[in-house]
């Protein structure tokens, strides 16, 4: 068995195995949690709008903050839609989406991909320079910060020296970006990459909650 | 056995003009991507030379490789490559059979000891004393051990001698392994390929005639000038490729028009070989061109890689049973955590 059929073989079915596992133990487990009774009198009947409002409002900078926040969340913006350009655009990857779902959809050209590729790894890096160089978000930051950025810029790096053929031959690159992506599932649900999962349940709960209360959202 | 000639006599009473041997050498040198004054040397070297002795021995093999040989040859320059070598014993082209065959490999064994070249097809069964494949009585692991004792170098011509092959292939029934997985002390060269394309015997061997030695070989011990890129690189459908054009069918649209074959399994991205610019018969075509993917076949256990249908991409197991199975785990799991951790609620309300 060489590296390639080793990534594609038992590497992947295990790390299949460890994120589907993670994921339902984690949400799971957070979805029937207790619910902290609340004896108000609803100032709405529906709550569902309030949650929509929240998330889309928390989306978006707010007016106060936003010369201190917009630089960072224009980052984020910028590799969040870059992943998911390269993430679900890219041919290859749409096939492992369809053997695993079924589902099917176009993907782009491959100049797209490359180009949104290089510009979240650009992207990327600016983020993790800045975690180390902006004094409170370098206190903030631990070992779950550092190695959820690693997990996700290593599939990013390895995939585009693989198209590119840079630095060793095609299959060794390719076997390297399964791997990196196999790290990257196992971590997922145990990490901070999580927020993928429970941002819009969190947000949600949050803006469910304010309109319930009358709270302005 | 044919008496020692030199090529260029060998030449001139077949008739082969100055002009089409030269035009034959650059062609060669061309095709091994050496400077124009190698075609010169070669064509120097080669008319001076003695018909190089060759031993052609065929194990485990379906004889794809000489069927490939001897009919791609015809009617092309290239079977001049038969006019330069000596040609000794070959189960399939010589004559001669039985006793009299076996005698003529033992002759010219003995008579050019240490300076002729051996080329092996098929891979050699060890299991049970290699009994699955005999020559003569002989197992074929006895006669390769024999023969390249005196060889100046061998060439394994085809993937199952280069690397096992389909013989070789899970569960390996016959215990079958390459030539370099029994000679350890000899130059070996191998020339994968399900057949190996004939042009590249041609070069090689006009490369070991000029020489004297094997060209530049890659960790598989195959030819760098063959086999230095992948059939995807040099593909004429790369550029659908970069495009994102697939055929998803092999009659559809896409595969009409010539798109990248990529969605239908193939592996050209992963094998190295020059079938994308040397091509089959003479030119003409090869498989990719055919309107179907690329097996792999120059590479190390391409029978064992997963089917030849499923896309590079695409995990080689059926992993929906695994994971239909690790999220009802997980799921479990949760509920148990939900539960003791409402019960925790639970008990911490009351205490208040």
């Amino acid at each position: 068995m060489d590296l390639l059929q080793f990534a594609r073989g038992p590497t992947l079915t295990w790390a299949f195995a460890i994120f589907a596992f993670g994921m339902t133990w984690r949400l799971v487990g957070i979805l029937l949690l207790k619910r902290r009774p609340d004896y108000s009198e609803p100032r709405n009947a529906t709550s569902w709008p309030g949650a929509i409002k929240l998330i889309i409002s928390r989306s978006w900078p707010h007016r106060e903050f936003i010369q201190r926040t917009a630089f960072g969340q224009t980052l984020g913006y910028i590799f969040h839609i870059g992943l998911v350009i390269v993430v679900f655009g890219f041919a290859p990857h749409i096939l492992v989406f369809k053997g695993l779902t079924g589902l099917d959809w176009p993907n782009l050209p491959n100049a797209i991909i490359y180009a949104s590729g290089a510009i979240t790894l650009g992207a990327l890096i600016v983020v993790l320079g800045r975690r180390l160089i902006h004094p409170v978000l370098r206190l903030l930051s631990n070992f779950d910060d550092y190695f959820s950025w690693f997990v996700t810029f290593a599939p990013v790096a390895t995939g585009m020296l693989a198209v590119a053929h840079l630095g060793a031959r095609y299959e060794t690159l390719l076997a390297i970006h399964i791997l990196s992506v196999a790290l990257l599932l196992v971590w997922f649900p145990f990490g901070k990459l999580m927020h993928a999962a429970l941002v819009f349940v969190s947000r949600g709960s949050t803006g469910a909650l304010f309109e319930r209360k009358g709270a302005s959202i | 056995m044919n008496e020692p000639d030199t090529l260029g006599a060998s030449l001139a009473r077949t008739g082969i003009s100055r002009r089409s041997f030269l035009k034959f050498c650059t062609a060669m040198a061309s095709l091994m991507a050496l400077p124009p004054s190698a075609a010169y040397a070669m064509a120097d070297a080669l008319n001076r030379a003695q018909r190089q002795s060759v031993i052609w021995l065929s194990f485990q093999e379906c004889t794809g490789c000489v069927e490939s040989l001897t009919r791609s040859f015809d009617p092309t320059l290239e079977q001049l490559i038969f006019e330069m070598i000596s040609l000794d014993y070959q189960e399939t082209l010589q004559a001669a059979s039985g006793e009299a065959a076996e005698s003529a490999r033992e002759q010219a064994m003995k008579a050019s000891y240490g300076k002729y070249l051996l080329i092996v097809d098929g891979s050699i069964p060890t299991k049970d004393g290699g009994v699955y494949s005999t020559v003569a009585g002989v197992s074929n692991h006895d006669l390769l051990v024999e023969a390249a004792r005196g060889a100046a170098a061998i060439v394994a011509v085809g993937t199952c001698s280069s690397f096992g092959g389909i013989p070789h292939a899970n569960p390996n029934p016959t215990g079958a392994v390459s030539v370099a997985d029994l000679i350890r002390d000899k130059p070996i060269m191998n020339v994968p390929g399900c057949p190996p394309i004939p042009s590249v015997i041609a070069g090689v061997l006009a490369y070991f005639v000029t020489y004297g030695k094997l060209p530049e070989l890659d960790h598989l011990g195959r030819p760098k000038v063959f086999f230095a890129d992948t059939i995807h690189d040099r593909c004429y459908r790369r550029p659908f490729y970069e495009q994102g054009k697939f055929a998803k069918t092999f009659d559809d649209e896409g595969a009409r028009n010539g798109w990248c074959l990529y969605e239908l399994g193939c592996k050209g991205p992963t094998t190295y070989n020059a079938c994308a610019t040397i091509k089959w018969n003479g030119g003409v075509s090869f498989p990719i061109e055919s309107g179907h993917g690329c097996l792999g076949c120059s590479e190390p256990d391409f029978w064992d890689k997963g089917s030849f249908y499923k896309p590079l991409a695409v995990p080689l197991a059926d992993n929906t049973p695994t994971i239909t199975a690790a999220a009802l785990g997980g799921a479990a799991v949760g509920t148990v955590a939900a539960v003791i951790s409402r019960t925790h609620q639970t008990h911490i309300g009351e205490e208040k």
